[in-house]
């Protein structure tokens, strides 16, 4: 048996005013085991934590419970706290009767008596308390980036800023992502492309930075600090080594049809291509999609051409393995297919636009050469339809139940860009609200509608009908209570933005959680924002909800602080209460394994001493410490009862559920 | 039948392809067929033994004797390859020191039941086609074999044999069964009735665990009941609430790996219908988490030990308890 100590705290008024702390004291002191009981009004201020240490020392006390708000809030400090007065620091236990007791009742004696109920659980599972000692595991020091737009080149610019090696993994055949394609950035206007590219050239630069173009991630084994990573580099028929990027070929390839990618298809490129002028690395690359060599064996112009004899139309795919310490997810957005939206005659006609489609009509480098035309005929188009909220806080099913949060300010953008540009255009906003929290961005929307008289109206479309070349627009002016019609040339929706397809599967490999969304789940919202609940894994970007460019770059520095402070220890304390097999009574039958979110138990043939001088082989499982996160998914799994949680065993949950029914 | 699964015995034994037979003979009385093991031409001549009575699975046994070095052979019934398949799945049974042969099953006979026929004096049971063939003192007998069935082979749930080397007899397919009516009706008791009919049959129980250490799901290195550390060792039925908690939890610990082989019925010296308790089970987890039999293959997650965002809410399993 302990000898153990109750600590009864008042949290001032928090806890004192509905619960009679002294009398929990008293009650609780009586308690077997309990050889010292007291109650003080701040246990975790510098004299309360005395008051611990000191009874520590003067009782000889082998267990510690303090009786105070959740262990989320102190249980660290008071684990400190004793164990500077020579005690395991796993020898405490909290009993939380503040949120759990003193915060959601009114009634001083039942709160009182609740209390008591709830220390007495702590108490009976001290008793059982073993001392734990945290093991460590080495770190590899260097951190993967997954994902190669403005939050992956930030993280890993600021990762190899900090001398860390750091390797990115991007899936198209050049790093940039959706920022390369967008025309001007919010609330500065200052185009897109001469803020990215320097980026994108430091990273190619950057001794410390290697760039996987074109390349997946295969598969990911390991633990944080300790991850192996196997790379898929997909075949793109042009030796990166020989390739200098001349565009020879990109320009002398016959196959002209195939929809360019880049430009969101509302052009055509080459088979062999390279998608922009400052795509890094500069490399073309073959589309075997639409290659006659590749498809039918006959052509083989590009390789006549290129001078450098980088054409390897024999390339297949190659696997690289790496290790690392860190992954930072970095995968970004795309925003939704509009199939479903035909009221606004998405598919019927091409006037109308997503709102990525019409950065690339003003962009300089787009299909249009920066000139704003309408897809169908070329023409100016005299009056221009913006529609927010396309898919986003929807309620059906076809859309996404989230704010996507850039629109807003993307849409007052174009709708000023439009009139700056062009002054004879009319440019209508249909908005649920217009929502602009951060630095200068009400002030960019104020400007949008009172120094550029964009016409702001608040209502929703509800339909979009192509006749006659125009797009009748049908819709409601909620605040002038009244139906609007306006005969557009363009329609431009708003997206909603959703997390990359490659997400999910990502998720999975890495065991990192997901909402319902596909977005990546942080691992506190407000306080750990930027880290998976998996340890070792980070987030950057629009992979964890919807950003703008100041938010992803912040985030993506966030991630990269958090990197590197990672990277920083040469190993790292583990969390000692993990999960341990009784390998006696271990069946080997890989239920726990099937269960484990981390990935942290395997199984290995042992073998053990039978009768009569004999020895058995028998399979067990095994628990890596280091990856074992505590969760205890396999106790309850583990069909003989062999998987216990060290600091929770199931004697312990015992012997709380019968103190409480005592 | 008997004389194919002894000259195939002999084959593999001769040929190499196993150094073992694992099979079955006759126990203590000729309906008494118990598992057996056979290393020579011999053991295999004088002892070997299928008949209808031959119901006893063998799947279990593999756990230990598919460690032992060698190579054993098995003959694996519809059922039995359930059990075998679901081992599989937990590692149990070294796979590669096993062959195994398939042999299809018309349904193993009751000696209850044939003995309800009125017949004494039995000297032997034979097979004659969809008949069983009884010698006896007094002549012989002829029944269909329906009429002498066992009851879990009446509501026989498949004759698809999952996993073999190679199969005596026509491959079957699963089997549509009514094998949840008895359920069901205990599911419409109330309460109280539902109470009394287990008193009355768990009352019974004398704790010679034979349904645990018969059960291929109930393989454990170690035993709960056999654990000082787990609070619910017994050895004999303390009290009536011992006795009935060792069958719940019994039930509780099986399922999802739970084939309904429907051996713990049939070694209960006490003729106590477990199988019932574990077909609850088995019921319920279709009807809440979709239809899963486990066994049918190796790679399928159990459902109680998988998780999926459409998965029933817990608070519906406490609906349906509160009917």
């Amino acid at each position: 048996m302990q000898r153990v100590g109750v600590f009864v705290c008042w949290c001032g008024s928090n806890i004192a005013a509905t619960v009679d702390v002294e009398k929990v004291a008293e009650v609780l002191g009586q308690e077997p085991g309990v050889v010292f009981s007291t109650h003080y009004q701040y246990m975790c201020s510098q004299s309360g934590q005395e008051l611990i240490q000191n009874a520590i020392r003067e009782h000889s006390l082998t267990g510690v419970v303090v009786c105070s708000c959740s262990p989320r809030m102190h249980e660290n400090t008071f684990r400190k706290t004793c164990e500077k007065a020579g005690l395991n620091p796993y020898m405490v236990e909290i009993a939380n009767i503040r949120e759990q007791c003193s915060w959601i009742h009114k009634n001083k004696e039942e709160a009182t008596q609740k209390a008591v109920i709830l220390g007495r659980a702590a108490i009976a599972k001290v008793h059982l308390n073993a001392p734990l000692t945290a093991g460590t595991s080495p770190v590899k020091k260097r951190a993967l980036v997954i994902g190669g737009g403005i939050a992956g080149i930030q993280t890993a610019l600021d990762i190899a800023d900090a001398g860390f090696e750091v390797d990115i993994v991007e899936k198209e055949p050049t790093i940039g992502g959706k920022m390369t394609q967008i025309d001007k950035t919010f609330p500065t206007l200052d185009c897109a492309a001469c803020i990215l590219t320097p980026k994108m050239v430091d990273a190619a630069q950057n001794e410390k930075i290697k760039i996987y173009s074109y390349s997946e991630v295969q598969s990911v084994k390991g633990f944080v600090g300790n991850f192996r990573v196997t790379i898929k580099k997909k075949a793109r028929y042009v030796d990166e080594t020989k390739c200098t990027g001349c565009g020879l070929c990109t320009e002398k390839c016959p196959q002209k049809k195939v929809p360019n990618a880049f430009n969101l298809g509302l052009d055509q490129r080459r088979a062999i291509y390279i998608p922009f002028a400052q795509a890094v690395p500069k490399i073309a690359t073959i589309d075997a999609d639409y290659c006659t060599m590749l498809k039918t064996g006959k052509c083989g112009v590009c390789s006549k051409v290129c001078t450098a004899g980088a054409i390897d139309y024999k390339q297949t795919d190659r696997f690289i393995e790496e290790e690392y310490g860190a992954i930072v997810v970095a995968t970004g957005f795309n925003p939704i297919k509009l199939d479903q939206y035909d009221e606004f005659a998405y598919s019927q006609s091409p006037d109308v636009v997503t709102s990525l489609e019409f950065e690339r009509l003003m962009n300089a480098a787009g299909p249009t050469g920066g000139t704003l035309l309408r897809p169908s005929d070329g023409t100016h188009p005299k009056t221009i339809v913006f529609v927010q909220c396309v898919g986003s806080r929807c309620d059906d099913s076809k859309g996404k139940s989230y704010c996507s949060k850039i629109c807003c300010m993307y849409t007052a953008k174009h709708a000023m860009l439009c009139r700056e540009k062009y002054p004879d255009t009319d440019v209508y906003v249909f908005y649920i609200d217009v929502r602009t929290p951060g630095k200068n961005f009400d002030e960019f929307y104020r400007r949008a509608v009172e120094e550029y008289g964009v016409h702001y109206v608040k209502g929703m479309v509800g339909k979009v009908v192509p006749e006659n070349g125009k797009l009748k627009v049908q819709a409601s002016d909620l605040l002038g209570n009244r139906q609007l019609h306006i005969d557009a040339d363009m329609v431009v929706l708003a997206a909603a933005i959703e997390p990359d397809k490659s997400a999910r599967p990502l998720a999975t490999m890495l065991t990192a959680s997901m909402d319902t969304n596909d977005f990546f789940t942080e691992a506190h919202p407000k306080l750990r924002p930027v880290e998976s609940p998996t340890a070792g894994i980070f987030l950057s970007g629009a992979c964890q909800g919807p950003k703008d460019i100041p938010e992803t770059v912040a985030q993506a520095s966030a991630a990269a602080a958090k990197v590197i402070g990672l990277l920083a220890k040469d190993s790292l304390i583990c969390n000692p209460c993990t999960a341990a097999p009784d390998e006696l009574m271990c069946n080997g039958c890989s239920s726990c394994e099937k269960v484990c979110p981390y990935g942290a138990i395997t199984y290995i043939d042992k073998e053990f001493r039978g009768p009569n001088r004999t020895t058995l082989v028998r399979r067990v499982a095994q628990v890596n410490p280091a990856v074992c996160q505590g969760c205890g998914a396999c106790t309850v799994a583990c069909p003989s009862g062999a998987m216990d949680l060290k600091g929770f065993s199931n004697k312990q949950i015992m012997a709380e559920v019968d103190a409480i029914c005592r | 039948m008997q004389e194919r699964l002894k000259q195939k015995a002999l084959e593999l034994l001769e040929n190499g392809t196993a150094d073992r037979i694992l099979g079955w003979k006759i126990g203590e009385f000729f309906y008494d067929l118990t598992p057996a093991v056979f290393k020579t031409r011999q053991e295999i001549q004088e002892e070997f033994v299928y008949s209808p009575f031959a119901g006893a699975n063998l799947s279990k046994y593999l756990i230990a004797e598919s460690r032992k070095g060698g190579k054993v052979a098995v003959f694996l019934k519809p059922c039995d390859s359930y059990s075998f398949t679901q081992l599989l799945k937990e590692h149990r049974i070294w796979r590669e020191n096993v062959y195994v042969v398939g042999v299809q099953c018309g349904g193993m006979c009751d000696m209850e039941k044939l003995r309800a026929k009125g017949c004494e004096g039995v000297l032997s049971v034979g097979e004659d086609g969809e008949n069983i063939v009884v010698e006896t003192l007094y002549g012989t007998n002829v029944f269909p074999r329906a009429e002498l069935l066992e009851d879990r082979c009446i509501t026989c749930k498949s004759k698809k044999v999952v996993t073999f080397d190679e199969l005596i007899g026509e491959q079957g397919t699963e089997l549509e069964s009514d094998r949840f009516s008895q359920v069901a009706q205990l599911e419409a008791m109330t309460s109280q009735e539902r109470f009394a009919f287990w008193q009355k049959e768990l009352s019974r129980c004398i704790r010679c665990n034979a349904c645990r250490n018969v059960c291929p799901a109930c393989s454990c290195e170690k035993c709960v009941f056999d654990n000082p550390g787990s609070g619910v060792r017994n050895k004999a039925a303390a009290d009536s609430f011992e006795e009935s908690l060792f069958h719940i939890i019994r039930a509780f610990h099986v399922t999802g790996r739970c084939t309904d082989c429907g051996e713990c019925s049939r070694v209960c010296p006490q003729n106590i219908p477990l199988h019932l308790l574990n077909r609850k089970m088995i019921k319920d987890m279709n009807e809440l988490y979709g239809t899963y039999q486990a066994g049918a293959d190796p790679d399928t997650k159990p459902p109680l030990t998988d998780f999926t965002l459409d998965d029933e809410e817990p608070s519906i399993v406490h609906t349906r308890g509160g009917q």
